[in-house]
């Protein structure tokens, strides 16, 4: 066999022992070594490894922009970032909480009320504690990402409204979502997602708000992320096409710069609202990011209410606008002939009581009580009729209950009857109030969108439209309350007198050439006259004027309230630039107004979500 | 005394551990990758333990003084292979350590050189057969082991290249050292640390990088000393009971590296807590005092090294694995024997059972 030994049976028992013992010790030591780990230090690793973990985070979905019926932009989205707080270790968060509150300026508070809110969401899910991140936020956030590991950035789409003011009180604003939206949304919001909260924004929220994606990223214990779990894509909110025109909105804003009221311009066939004005007003943009406290509190207390959107929430007397639900009433109810007349001298005495009137009008007829707006001719007929059928009539021509724009808030306005006046004061109607009632005033109450609703109603012949401002064929609804053609023949030509005869409320002064502009003055007082005596002051009227063209069958009618105008003739001109501004565009010849054409915006045919909003004409 | 070596003198004791320990590995890498890409990870291994147990009965039946007979030619094969890994070998994350054969098995040809090793150096002591190693005979051993070791260096593969140095050592101790022998040697191992720390800079930069991670783990927790530093988390974080199968967020978030294969112990000590760090290292230990008790009832002296020689391995991988992943030890790719994943590491385990099944078969044989 082999040279080598291989017999050789020594055995070293004794080493192999000792190799044994060895064995054992090296064990035990490195038993010892995890007993340190596991045990001794357990709490502080455990403590590494809770910053060690999964991420979620949101990929908020861009709102669907909001276009004018040409296609152009009026409010869009841009992307911006927001600081987000991971809170999954309150531990951690306490820790770092005065490191955060300087490097980013945030109040200790104002961030321990932002956990307080989403106290009952899962603790994985981070909070926005800095929505709109300035440079500086950003850099304080990446910089610091090894050393405070609870911070995070979320790209999200900002709010824009390009024109600021310009459509606030129609399209609203967006803001973060309420406790009580919260509440009630069952699970479907987070605190701090973004909701409309007015205007359009709220009325179509659930169309324009997209679903929100999300994110979830391992990240390692200094913040950074390893790798990503899974994506679920944001699906972008629709956008919609209003049926504002922001031509007609421009002419009837620049009109209202520096009054206080509303002005509505609306197709009178179809209900399309093409303009819609509310002043004084307030910049959406101020909402888009988290409103501060003590800015939303001034608008919300401002006297003169900012946030109300006057065309269909200021609800005022019409004044002698009334006197076209009164002219028809007395036409269509035929309790009173057409021919009835009237010598008004100044003044009328009813129940003991006098009743005044503008001037002495002499002997008047419905078209001259009609063009020249004579108080005394309309206390006669609504004496006559009596109130509950001047109710009857109001009411089959939209006052005194909403007209079911398609947005939130609308007030219904009132329209008094006796069995109303029963059911609230517990007393008999007094004959004496519907005198008052026949001219626009008592407890007679319309907002502007109700007064050009009926307007164009009467003027149709009894086509009551359904305004709305979503641009679809589809929701083009007419009420009919027909009226017969004696009726609407004799009313239109009243209108048409207002504008266009010598002695017509206006003057001649808002005359236009080639356009059939017909139209109804109203001035109301917002205080008796024996208030304003006691007073001392005199409170200057709100002006009304609703205006259309053409005169039978009109294509559309504006309505403007001119809050202490003091006479109706003075707000004329609000609605003839508009109506001439209609039939300008029609014809090809618009001129946008001066201090407008600056940021006249092109269609955007694309339809992109951040497309030409800045742009201009060249 | 009988005359044929049967397979009922298989050390069923030995592998009842061994089936313990494959069990728990099989387990871990569930556990480990169940929920990511890499799910289904255990069958592949369960595959390579078949593969392994076949290959150990082959080796059983071999002789090993057959093999005794060859060490010179399997020594001069080996060192031949890895040459031509050096040469024609393929890259794999940077180091050439594999030869396709036929396209079909990658052979990691260091693994092999695992058992040769143990083969070449039990023919060595035995045939030396004094109980007082000379100064030529230490060298002559250093020789053998240091060709293949700088071979493997080379690669480069310092994991594979270390755990060559135990057999030699241990084989060495129990061939009989001379004390003054070994005061020599420590001494000279203390020498070289700082000489060898100047000359880190001829190291390989990831080596630098261990090095300099493992001495300040703290400095780059992003870079290097992330590996460390994880690991440590995951196995501290399990506390005593640990978080439960599945449940470690460490392992399954995949902060453990490599959580499968180098750090399975990380995953498993967050997941079993100590308690399931102390069955784990227990059954290692039964496994080398087994290795041991076969080792002391050896037939012969060159059985009682080829015995020794496995053991040498597999306890220098688990304690330095095992300190590796307590931060006691830099990281050096060493896998723990049986429980981490990977077809090479469990075929190496596997044939040098055989060798340990060959030579007690035969211990009553003539």
């Amino acid at each position: 066999m082999s040279s080598w030994n291989v017999n050789d049976q020594r055995i070293p028992q004794g080493r192999l022992t000792l190799f044994s013992y060895l064995s054992v010790v090296f064990v035990i030591f490195l038993l010892v070594g995890f007993w340190k780990l596991q045990v001794v230090q357990s709490g502080h690793y455990s403590d590494l490894a809770e910053k060690n973990g999964i991420r979620s985070i949101p990929i908020i979905a861009p709102r669907g922009a909001m276009l004018d019926r040409e296609g152009r932009v009026l409010v869009d989205s841009y992307p911006s970032f927001s600081i987000l707080l991971l809170r999954d270790s309150p531990k951690l968060v306490e820790k770092y909480l005065p490191e955060i509150e300087s490097g980013l300026g945030i109040s200790k508070e104002d961030m321990q009320e932002q956990l307080d809110a989403a106290k009952s969401e899962p603790r994985f899910m981070p909070i926005i504690i800095k929505p709109e991140a300035s440079q500086a936020d950003l850099a304080f956030v990446e910089s610091h990402r090894p050393d405070i590991p609870i911070l995070d950035l979320m790209m999200v789409q900002r709010r824009r409204y390009p024109y600021g003011e310009m459509f606030a009180n129609t399209i609203g604003y967006v803001g973060e979502v309420s406790p009580q939206e919260l509440n009630e949304s069952n699970g479907r919001y987070r605190p701090g997602d973004i909701v409309g909260k007015a205007g359009l924004e709220k009325e179509y929220n659930g169309e324009l708000e997209g679903t929100d994606g999300m994110r979830r990223v391992v990240v390692n214990s200094v913040g950074k992320v390893v790798r990503t779990l899974d994506n679920v894509d944001a699906i972008p909110g629709k956008p919609i096409q209003l049926t504002i025109d922001y031509d007609l909105q421009s002419v009837a804003e620049h009109d209202m710069q520096g009054k206080e009221g509303a002005v509505v311009a609306m197709d009178a066939r179809t209900g399309a609202i093409l303009a819609m004005v509310s002043r004084p007003t307030f910049n959406p943009n101020d909402f888009a990011i988290r409103i501060p406290p003590r800015e939303w509190k001034r608008l919300n207390t401002d006297p003169e209410t900012p946030l109300l959107n006057r065309a269909i929430q200021a609800q005022l007397a019409p004044g002698s606008v009334f006197k076209i639900v009164m002219a028809t009433a007395m036409l269509e109810s035929k309790v009173i002939p057409p021919t009835f007349t009237v010598y008004c001298p100044g003044y009328a005495n009813f129940y003991g009581r006098i009743f005044h009137c503008d001037h002495a009008h002499g002997e008047v007829d419905l078209h001259k009580a009609i063009v020249a707006s004579c108080d005394v001719y309309f206390y006669n007929v609504g004496k006559q009729l009596g109130i509950d059928r001047i109710s009857y009539y109001a009411n089959a021509l939209g006052l005194g209950h909403l007209t079911g724009i398609d947005l939130p808030g609308e007030e219904p306005g009132l329209v008094p009857s006796e069995a109303w006046v029963e059911r609230v004061y517990h007393h008999k109607w007094y004959p004496g109030s519907t005198i008052s009632v026949s001219i626009g005033q008592g407890s007679v109450m319309a907002t502007p969108i109700q007064l050009a609703r009926m307007i164009a109603g009467v003027a149709s012949g009894g086509n009551l439209v359904h305004p709305h401002l979503l641009k679809d064929d589809t929701n083009v609804k007419i009420t009919r309350f027909p009226l017969s053609q004696n009726t609407v023949d004799q009313v239109t030509a009243g209108m048409y007198g207002v504008v266009n005869e010598p002695d017509g409320t206006t003057a001649e002064s808002v005359k236009l050439k080639d356009i059939e502009f017909c139209g109804k003055t109203g001035t109301a007082q917002t205080m008796s006259y024996e208030l304003q005596n006691r007073l001392g002051k005199h409170i200057k009227e709100n002006g009304w004027f609703v205006g259309y063209a053409p005169r039978e069958n009109p294509e559309i009618v504006v309505a403007a309230l001119v809050q202490g105008a003091g006479w109706g003739s003075f707000v004329a001109p609000v609605v003839r630039d508009v109506v001439k501004a209609y039939y300008d565009k029609k014809n090809g010849q618009f001129q946008p107004p001066v201090s407008m054409a600056e940021g006249t915006p092109k269609a955007d045919v694309s339809r992109s979500l951040v497309a030409s909003a800045g742009a201009h004409h060249p | 005394m009988k005359d044929r070596p049967r397979i009922q003198d298989f050390d069923w004791i030995l592998l009842a551990i061994v089936g313990a320990i494959s069990l728990i590995g099989l387990l871990e890498i569930y556990s480990s990758t169940h929920a990511s890409s890499l799910a289904g990870m255990q069958w592949k291994q369960l595959m390579w333990i078949g593969v392994g147990v076949v290959a150990m009965c082959l080796v059983s039946v071999i002789d090993y003084h057959a093999l005794l007979d060859q060490a010179p030619a399997l020594y001069a094969v080996g060192i031949a292979g890895l040459l031509v890994v050096l040469m024609i070998g393929y890259s794999r994350l940077g180091a050439k350590r594999w030869i396709s054969i036929g396209g079909l098995v990658n052979l990691q040809v260091s693994e092999i050189m695992k058992l040769i090793i143990i083969v070449v150096l039990a023919r060595y002591f035995a045939e030396v057969g004094t109980e007082r190693l000379s100064l030529a005979d230490l060298a002559k051993v250093g020789v053998i082991t240091l060709i293949p070791v700088g071979l493997i260096l080379k690669q480069p593969d310092l994991g594979t290249a270390m755990v060559l140095v135990p057999v030699a050592l241990l084989g060495i101790f129990l061939a009989g050292v001379q004390w003054k022998h070994m005061a020599v040697g420590v001494v000279v191992v203390a020498l070289l640390v700082p000489i060898a720390w100047n000359m880190r800079h001829h190291l390989k930069p990831y080596q630098q990088q261990r090095i300099q991670t493992f001495l300040h783990p703290e400095d780059n927790p992003r870079g290097a000393g992330y590996q460390i530093l994880q690991s440590e988390i995951a196995v501290g974080s399990g506390g005593f009971w640990g978080k439960g199968f599945g449940k470690g967020s460490q392992n399954q978030l995949g902060f453990v590296p490599v959580r499968y294969s180098d750090f399975i112990l990380a995953a498993l000590a967050e997941e079993q807590g100590f308690i399931g760090v102390c069955v784990v290292l227990l059954l290692y230990l039964g496994l080398i005092l087994r290795l041991v008790d076969n080792a002391q009832k050896a037939k012969d002296r060159a059985g009682m090294y080829i015995v020794m020689g496995v053991t040498a391995i597999l306890g220098f991988q688990v304690l330095v694995n095992t300190s590796m992943v307590i931060g006691y030890m830099p990281v050096t790719g060493i896998p723990l024997p049986l429980i981490s994943y990977g077809g090479s590491s469990i075929a190496f385990v596997f044939l040098a059972l055989g060798l340990v099944m060959n030579v007690r078969m035969r211990r009553f044989v003539n």
